[in-house]
C-alpha cells in the first residue's frame, strides 16, 4: 500500500495489558461483545474457537495470547473486534479479543516510525509502527499480516522452541 | 463508441458450447430431408461464426464458415446427406469446440486435426456444386499476398447506416476491417447529414461511408457477406469499376464516386463534396463524437484486422485480453426459477410485515394471530430454501447429453451396433455432482460398450439381436439420485475376475466369495480382465478411480450381473454437496455432527464387552466384530463428562472398510445442516470435515470420519514408538 505523505490514516485503538494498540480503521468491520465461541479440535491456546457472525464461520483469536501476554478472564464486557481483509482477491476475516476499545486517531505516513524490534513477544511482521499522541505511545499493527492466515495461525517456532527451553 | 467487447466473450463462449451441442446432436439425428433439423444446425454454426467474428477469434470463423457453406447446400438440397460427409461434420463439431475451449482456458491447442478436418471439408465441398466457394473459404488469407493483377476490382460501396445501428451493438469499424481482410479499403465518412452540436445524440449514427475496395478476387457476395448482420439497418449499394491497374489505389482514396443503383460516376462533384466535409469536420471539431466518428473512419485503414489474419487455425495466442480464466462457473437458471423466487421472498415480506405489525401494540389476545404468523414464516422459510436450493440443480441431460455421440463414436470404433436409450434425463441434481460425475459416467459407458456388449457374431451365436443396447437410466430413490449403466451383453465372468484376483493376490485361492462379492473385485485397484488392451478401455486403471471418485461425493456403486444377459452398474449419488442429514451428538460442552450417512448404529456400551489390548487401544465387542473405540474428547482435547467407556454412548461409524465407535457423551437430534467450510477464514482442521450452523445460531463441527479413523490410527503408532523407546530406554539402564 502507497500513501502520499500527506496522506492521513484513521487508526482504531484498543488496549492489551496496559499498551495501546492501532489498527486501521477499514479493516474494522464490527466491535461486538465477546459471544460464545465453539471449540476447535487441537487447536492452538490462543485461538478461542469459531464464532458465527451472520452466517459466516470466524475464528477468534485472543490478541493477548497470541502476544505471548497473560490470558485475562472474560466476562461479559469483553470486546472483539471483527477485522476484514480489504483485498478482495484474499477475502479474510478474523475476530481479535481485546482488553477495550480505546479511541480513534489520524495519522499521516509521517507520524509513524519504524518500530524497534521488540524482542520476540510479538512477531516482527505484525508491527507496522510506532505513533504518539500527547506524550502516548501507541503501536501501530500492520493488519495485512493480521488477516493472513499463514502469519496469524502460526506461531514463530523460535519462540516456542525458546519457551521449551526455559521450561 | 467502441465498446470493450472482452467483457461478452463467456457469454459468447457459453452459447457457442451450447450451440456445438445443437450441431452434435441434430447430427447425430439427422436424417435425409429433415429440412428442420438441418436449419437448426445452420443457425448454431451461423451464429458462432457470427459471434467468433465480433469478438476477432479470425479462426473460428474461417473454420466455422467452411461447416456452414457445407450445411447451406444440404439445406438448399443441393447436397445429399450422406454418412461420411456427417463423419465429418461432427469432426468438425469437435474441433470449433477445441478451438473455443482454448479460447476459453487461453491456451495452445493442437491444430493438426482441425487442418486435417479443415481439408476435408473442402474436399467435400470441391466435389459440390460450387468450387469456387471453397477455395476462397479455405484460402482467404492468402488472398492479399498473391496480389493477381489481371481481375483486380475497384468496389464501390456505399453504406448508410440507419440511425440507430450502433445501438444495436454493431460496430461499423469491424465491418470495414473484415472488408480490408479482401484487399485495399479506402473509407470516407460523409458527414453531410449531421446535426447541429445541440442536437446530437451520443448514441446515434449520423453519418455514411464512402468506400472503396480494390481486391482481386472479392464477390460482390463476399461483400454482401460482411454487411449479413447489418443488412436490415443500413442502406448497402456495391457497384463494381474494373481496374487496369492496381496502381490506382491512391487515387481511389481522395477520389469518392457517387453511385446508385450500380451506375458508377466518377464526378469532379466529389472534390467539391469533400471539402464540404472537411469544412463541416471543423465546425463540428469540438464534440468529442465526430471526433471519434472522424478518426473512425480515418483509422480503418490503420487498423491491423483481427479478424481472419490467421487463415489456418494456428492463431497462437487468442486476442481475449479480459481477466484470466472465464470459468467462473456460472449457471444458467431457468426464468421459472427465478420467477418463483422473487414470489417467494414476496409473501416473506408480507409474513414479515404483519408479524412486526402485530409486535407493533401487543397483548397476549393476539398470541394465536402470532402463532399462525411464525407459523407462515416457517413455511415461507422452508420453500425459499427448497428454491435457492433448486437453483444449484441441473437437469441430468447436461451429464447425459454426451452419450449419444460417444456411443456412436465407440460403436464406430469397434463395428458393435449399439443402440442408446436415455431415461429420466429430466431428473435433477446438484452442479457440482454433475461436474464430477461426468468423468466416471463416461468410463462405464466406455466399459460397457468394450467389454459389456459382445462381437455381433457372438450376439448371434448366443440368439440376442444383432443390436447391442445399452440403457442409461436416472431417477430419485429415497434422499439420493441413482443413475444406473445396464447393458444387454455377456455380463461378468465371475470365474475370470475370480482366477485374476487370485492371479493378483486379492483373495485366496480357496476362498468362497458370493457373486456380488465378486463383482466388487473389479473394483480393486489395477485389475483388468480384457485380453486385449484398446484404446477404449481395459488398460487396469479406471474402475477403482470411477469407485473413489464417486465415493468422493458421497455417493456409492454397486454392481449386478447375470451371465449371458448383461450387467448393470448402479451409481447412488447425494442430491447435493451443500446440504448433509447428520446426526447431532455432544461431547462435553461442543456439539458435533456426524454425518448419517457413516453411521452404522449407537449403543450404550457394556462393560464386559470392552476388552483393553496393547494399552492404550481400546475394542468393543460388537457380535462378531472387534471394534476400536475413539474417545472424542480425547483426540480433541476437550474437557468431557464420561472419561470413561464404561457405559458411554458409543456412535459405530464406518468409512473405507472400517469400523470404529466414537465415544460421545450424548446423542441429540437428526437434522440436515447446511455445510460450510472453515477453509474460507482459518484453515483445515484435522477430523473435521466443515462447520455448521445449529438452529440456535452457535456453529458445530462436523466430524470427519475418515479423518478421524487416521488421525486415531497415527496416535495409536506414535504410542506404540514411544512404548518401545521406553523399553529401549529400560533395556539400556538395566
Amino acid at each position: 500500500m502507497k500513501w502520499g505523505n500527506t496522506m492521513e490514516q484513521e487508526y482504531l485503538t484498543f488496549l492489551l495489558n496496559g499498551e495501546e494498540f492501532g489498527v486501521d480503521i477499514l479493516c474494522v468491520q464490527e466491535i461486538r461483545v465477546l459471544s460464545k465461541v465453539t471449540e476447535l479440535p487441537n487447536k492452538p491456546d490462543y485461538l478461542k474457537g469459531v464464532i458465527n457472525l451472520r452466517g459466516v464461520i470466524i475464528p477468534i483469536v485472543d490478541l493477548r495470547q497470541r502476544f505471548g501476554k497473560e490470558p485475562m478472564e472474560y466476562n461479559d464486557k469483553t470486546v472483539t473486534i471483527i477485522l476484514k481483509s480489504q483485498d478482495s482477491r484474499n477475502p479474510s476475516i478474523v475476530g481479535i479479543i481485546v482488553d477495550a476499545v480505546s479511541d480513534v486517531y489520524k495519522f499521516s505516513v509521517s507520524d509513524i516510525r519504524p518500530s524497534p524490534s521488540l524482542g520476540n513477544q510479538i512477531d516482527n511482521c505484525f508491527l507496522k509502527g510506532l505513533a504518539t499522541v500527547e506524550s502516548k505511545l501507541i503501536i501501530l499493527l500492520d493488519t495485512n499480516n493480521l488477516l493472513n492466515q499463514n502469519e496469524l495461525f502460526t506461531v514463530d517456532n523460535e519462540v516456542e522452541e525458546a519457551e521449551l527451553l526455559v521450561d | 463508441m467502441s465498446v470493450d467487447l472482452s467483457q461478452f466473450i463467456p457469454t459468447f463462449l457459453a452459447e457457442s458450447f451450447e450451440g456445438l451441442e445443437i450441431m452434435e446432436s441434430g447430427l447425430l439425428n439427422l436424417e435425409a430431408g429433415d429440412s428442420e433439423m438441418i436449419n437448426a444446425i445452420f443457425r448454431a454454426a451461423h451464429s458462432i461464426k457470427g459471434g467468433a467474428g465480433t469478438f476477432g477469434f479470425g479462426h473460428v470463423t474461417e473454420f466455422t464458415h467452411l461447416v456452414e457453406t457445407l450445411l447451406d447446400e444440404m439445406r438448399d438440397g443441393r447436397r445429399e446427406i450422406n454418412p461420411q460427409e456427417k463423419e465429418v461434420l461432427l469432426a468438425s463439431v469437435d474441433c470449433i469446440r477445441l478451438m473455443i475451449e482454448a479460447i476459453q482456458n487461453e491456451n495452445e491447442y493442437d491444430d493438426t486435426s482441425i487442418v486435417m478436418v479443415s481439408v476435408q471439408l473442402s474436399e467435400l465441398l470441391a466435389n459440390g456444386n460450387e468450387p469456387a466457394q471453397t477455395d476462397k473459404g479455405l484460402s482467404s488469407s492468402s488472398e492479399p499476398l498473391d496480389l493477381t493483377p489481371s481481375n483486380t476490382t475497384k468496389w464501390n460501396i456505399l453504406f448508410i447506416p440507419e440511425h440507430h445501428l450502433v445501438q444495436t451493438g454493431n460496430d461499423p469499424l469491424l465491418l470495414f476491417s473484415a472488408l480490408e481482410d479482401f484487399g485495399e479499403l479506402t473509407a470516407t465518412a460523409v458527414l453531410d447529414n449531421l446535426p447541429s452540436i445541440t442536437e446530437m445524440d451520443v448514441e446515434e449514427l449520423c453519418m455514411h461511408w464512402q468506400l472503396t475496395l480494390i481486391s482481386d478476387n472479392a464477390t460482390e457476395d463476399d461483400i454482401r457477406e460482411v454487411f449479413e448482420w447489418v443488412e436490415d439497418e443500413c442502406e448497402l449499394t456495391i457497384s463494381e469499376e474494373e481496374l487496369e491497374q492496381p496502381m490506382q489505389e491512391e487515387s481511389g482514396s481522395t477520389e469518392t464516386g457517387e453511385h446508385e443503383n450500380g451506375s458508377v460516376d466518377a464526378t469532379p462533384s466529389s472534390e467539391q463534396q469533400l471539402s464540404n466535409d472537411d469544412e463541416q469536420l471543423t465546425q463540428t471539431d469540438s464534440t468529442a463524437d465526430t471526433n471519434k466518428a472522424d478518426s473512425q473512419a480515418s483509422n480503418v485503414t490503420a487498423l491491423s484486422p483481427s479478424t481472419d489474419d490467421n487463415n489456418s487455425p494456428k492463431a497462437p495466442k487468442t486476442p481475449a485480453k479480459s481477466k484470466a480464466k472465464t470459468d467462473q462457473g456460472s449457471i444458467r437458471v431457468g426464468v421459472d426459477k427465478v420467477d418463483s423466487l422473487i414470489n417467494l421472498v414476496g409473501e416473506l415480506v408480507i409474513t414479515q410485515s404483519m408479524l412486526s405489525e402485530l409486535g407493533n401494540d401487543f397483548d397476549l389476545s393476539k398470541v394465536e394471530k402470532l402463532t399462525a404468523g411464525l407459523e407462515q414464516l416457517l413455511q415461507n422459510t422452508k420453500e425459499l430454501q427448497e428454491s435457492v436450493m433448486r437453483i444449484r440443480m441441473l437437469p441430468i441431460s447436461f451429464a447425459f447429453n454426451r452419450f449419444p455421440r460417444l456411443i456412436h463414436d465407440l460403436s464406430m470404433k469397434t463395428g458393435k451396433d449399439i443402440e442408446l436409450i436415455i431415461n429420466g434425463e429430466n431428473t435433477e441434481l446438484d452442479k457440482t455432482v454433475m461436474e464430477q460425475i461426468g468423468d466416471p459416467l463416461v468410463h462405464l459407458v466406455r466399459n460397457a460398450v468394450d467389454h459389456g456388449i459382445e462381437p455381433v457374431e457372438k450376439r448371434l451365436a448366443a440368439g440376442k439381436s444383432e443390436k447391442g443396447t445399452i440403457w442409461l437410466d436416472a431417477y430419485h430413490q429415497g434422499g439420493s439420485i441413482v443413475i444406473e449403466i445396464r447393458d444387454d451383453g455377456g455380463g461378468i465372468n465371475r470365474d475370470a475376475v475370480f482366477n485374476k484376483a487370485v492371479e493378483k493376490g486379492l483373495v485366496e485361492p480357496n476362498a468362497t466369495l458370493t457373486d456380488n462379492q465378486v463383482f466388487e473385485l473389479i473394483f480393486e485397484p489395477g485389475f483388468s480382465t480384457a485380453k486385449q488392451l484398446s484404446d477404449i478401455s481395459g488398460r487396469g486403471v479406471g474402475m477403482d478411480v470411477v469407485k473413489r471418485n464417486i465415493q468422493s461425493l458421497g455417493g456409492r456403486i454397486q454392481v449386478e450381473s447375470t451371465k449371458g444377459q448383461g450387467s448393470t452398474f448402479k451409481v447412488h449419488l447425494p442430491l447435493t454437496l451443500a446440504i448433509l442429514d447428520g446426526q447431532l451428538v455432544r461431547v462435553g460442552e461442543e456439539v458435533f455432527v456426524v454425518p448419517l450417512i457413516t453411521i452404522v448404529e449407537s449403543l450404550q456400551a457394556k462393560p464386559e464387552l470392552i476388552n483393553k489390548v496393547s494399552g492404550d487401544m481400546m475394542l468393543y465387542r460388537l457380535r462378531e466384530d472387534n471394534v476400536p473405540v475413539i474417545p472424542i474428547f480425547q483426540l480433541f482435547n476437550l474437557p468431557a463428562e464420561s472419561q470413561s467407556v464404561d457405559n458411554s454412548l458409543l456412535v459405530v461409524v464406518e468409512a473405507d472398510g472400517q469400523k470404529v465407535g466414537l465415544m460421545v457423551d450424548d446423542l441429540l437430534a437428526q437434522q440436515q445442516v447446511v455445510i460450510k467450510s472453515l477453509k474460507d477464514n482459518y484453515q483445515d482442521v484435522a477430523g473435521i470435515s466443515g462447520a455448521t450452523i445449529l438452529g440456535d445460531g452457535s456453529v458445530a463441527m462436523i466430524v470427519d470420519v475418515p479423518g478421524i479413523i487416521q488421525m486415531a490410527l497415527e496416535i495409536a503408532q506414535q504410542k506404540q514408538k514411544q512404548r518401545n523407546n521406553v523399553y529401549q530406554l529400560e533395556g539400556a539402564l538395566n
